[in-house]
């Protein structure tokens, strides 16, 4: 097991150079560059720029001198916030990403397995209906269109929440839902369908031949299997919320990562776009590697050495 | 306990019926059977024949809705198993009657050890604590011929093979010594050599424990060696029921005698193609009037098409139900076969 993990973490390094390399790639062949403006820079500015960034030398060069600084995990200074390095600018803005999207997810995972195990349950009743049509909207409503609705609705018409910015307990409400919104559907739709399946199947009809009351047979035999398919969403679902979410920053004027990310791409900031894209293909990464682990524990049938 | 004590089970004119988009399925359709205290049952039939259902209904595990027990009484050693309340049935399952079913690969939860699956039946019905459940466990395991049975305990379902895997539901069943055991096509999903195994595991140990054994299947062979009577299915109707001996020798339903007639015979003369009935089972959902047999019966007259044959009583304990069944009882005992 140990062996396991080790070999996954391992691999983990290669794979980011991958995703660092072609998202430098990408940069590198789109027009322009950080202090390209509208107007054209005198020749000799150019060159200064060039020379002090080290634009001047051949691709591989620069390409090399990129890769030994990622495997040290130093991504260098900011373009466009001078003085600041990258590690500092991700860590700064990290935790407001990472604290609403923790909540995010405890929400979501909340709402959804409760949802989705009535909702099995009781297959084709009203509850079943009513909160499967709910979560095909909250699936279908972008969450660009309900954090607008939310702050019309509990900022602007009821005053009950601050309609934007960070600042105490009540700011973080309407991010949290607007963010969990999606996740919380589709974690009820999963669960659901997971929870349907299991309870079909003949272990259970042998569990309840053995005499056992409903509530053993959903807890102690049926959940185990039934939320399998709802682990290996949540596992790259909590990466992402972690990480932020750039439209719900953006719609509640959070100092998020997600709102950094955006801004380093529209700015062009190389060492900054990189940083965070690492950071993020790190994260993911690791999430996966815990569904991994955490499938051996739920199924006793997968075992890794 | 007492054998002369009579009857344990009876099943009177049993209707078990699901809802679906296509029609009411009547699944089971007015069956009647009685079980004596230690003694063995066969209920054959062909897939959907409703053999499966009207068991699960009589321990009450049909899916309620779509499915429903529309009507009938279903006595368990005098307690009205259709009328009592959902947790009063939890009591006796698994403690008085117990199941085992077709497929022991599905039928183990995968997620969990041999050993909480076995324990958790005493310790509910026996209230066993966790160390005597244990000590049982591993008893009940060597009872049914797992080797090394205190190594086995703790492993999981995919650790063993499908025919360990059918003795564990054995043993699982059997653990709290039950007065009856459904064994639902106990054998069907294992290979041939393990098949008798299985059988004769479940033979010996009716013998030991005293259960009344209802075996379902529909494999004739395998009810031949060890039931005491017989009740043949068709179309969630029972079609002949008589004892074993009686029934092979003496069949009064035409379609008995097709099932008998295709059960393949080393003593056949090679090269002669096994008989088969020709044509399916009849959907459930959509019964003809008449006999539900008839398309599929080689001796069909236009009576069959159009009313439904009457339960021939022809003697004691042989009924048939055919519009000919004297006939066909005449021509089994003539015919000398």
């Amino acid at each position: 097991m140990l062996q396991f993990i080790f070999k996954r973490l391992i691999v983990i390094i290669p794979m980011a150079l991958v995703v660092v390399t072609v998202t430098w790639g990408l940069i590198r062949t789109a027009p322009g560059n950080f202090y390209s403006t509208e107007k054209k820079l005198p020749p000799a500015i150019e060159k200064n720029i060039k020379e002090k960034y080290g634009l001047d030398k051949p691709w591989y060069v620069q390409y090399g001198k990129l890769m030994g600084n990622i495997i040290r995990l130093d991504f260098g200074d900011s373009l466009k916030y001078e003085g600041q390095s990258v590690n500092e600018i991700i860590w700064r803005h990290l935790p407001y990403s990472a604290t609403i999207g923790f909540l995010a997810y405890l929400v979501a995972l909340l709402i959804g397995l409760t949802a989705g195990i009535i909702a099995a349950l009781r297959q084709n009743s009203a509850f079943d209906y009513s909160s499967m049509a709910l979560s095909m909207l909250g699936l279908s409503v972008p969450n660009f269109v309900l954090g607008p609705i939310l702050v019309l609705i509990f900022a602007l018409w009821l005053f009950w929440l601050p309609p934007a910015r960070w600042g105490g307990v009540s700011s973080v409400v309407m991010p949290v839902i607007t963010l969990a919104a999606v996740y919380a559907a589709y974690i009820a739709r999963l669960t659901r369908a997971g929870m349907l399946e299991v309870l079909r199947s003949d272990y259970i009809r042998t569990a309840r031949a053995k005499g056992l009351d409903e509530k053993t047979v959903l807890l102690k035999h049926a959940l185990r299997g039934g939320i399998i398919p709802v682990v290996s969403f949540t596992g790259p679902a909590l990466a992402s919320l972690l990480a932020g979410t750039v439209v719900v920053e953006r719609v509640f004027a959070i100092p998020g990562l997600g709102n950094i990310f955006i801004q380093s791409v529209l700015n062009r900031d190389e060492p900054l776009i990189l940083g965070i894209v690492a950071f993020l293909s790190i994260l993911v990464m690791i999430f996966n590697l815990i569904v991994d682990i955490s499938y051996g524990y739920l199924d006793p049938r997968i075992r890794y050495e | 306990m007492s054998e002369q004590n009579g009857k344990l089970l009876s099943v009177t004119d049993l209707r078990t019926y699901f809802q679906t988009e296509d029609g009411v399925v009547k699944a089971v359709d007015g069956i009647s059977f009685e079980l004596e205290k230690g003694e063995t049952l066969g209920i054959v039939g062909e897939s959907g024949s409703g053999k499966s259902v009207a068991n699960l209904s009589i321990m009450r595990l049909i899916p309620e809705p779509p499915g429903k027990i529309v009507s009938g009484d279903i006595l368990f050693d005098g307690v009205d198993v259709r009328g009592l309340p959902l947790e009063k049935v939890r009591d006796m399952r698994g403690k008085r009657m117990a199941m085992i079913f077709q497929d022991p690969m599905t039928s183990l939860n995968p997620f969990l050890k041999i050993s909480t699956q076995l324990m958790e039946v005493t310790q509910l019905h026996l209230g066993h604590n966790k160390e005597q459940a244990y000590k049982h466990a591993i008893d009940m395991l060597r009872t049914v011929g797992i080797p090394a049975p205190e190594k086995r305990i703790d492993n999981y379902p995919h650790e063993f093979s499908g025919g360990m895997r059918q003795r564990v539901m054995i043993a699982m069943a059997l653990s709290c010594e039950p007065e009856l055991l459904i064994a639902d096509e106990p054998t069907t999903a294992l290979d041939v050599t393990i098949q008798a195994q299985i059988l004769e595991l479940i033979k010996d140990l009716r013998n030991d424990f005293g259960t009344s054994v209802i075996l379902i299947t529909h494999d004739l062979g395998v009810v031949a060696g060890m039931t005491d009577k017989i009740i043949v299915m068709y179309a969630g109707k029972v079609f002949e029921k008589a004892p074993t001996r009686e029934l092979f020798k003496n069949p009064a339903n035409p379609y008995t005698k097709g099932l008998l007639k295709s059960v393949p015979d080393p003593a056949h003369e090679e090269g002669t193609p096994l008989y088969q009935i020709p044509g399916l089972p009849p959907d459930v959902a959509h019964l003809p009037p008449g006999c539900p047999f008839e398309e599929r019966c080689e001796r069909a007259e236009d009576i069959c098409k159009n009313e439904f044959p009457p339960f021939v009583q022809i003697n004691e304990n042989h009924h048939s139900l055919c519009h000919f069944a004297k006939e066909v009882y005449a021509e089994s005992t003539g015919g000398g076969e």
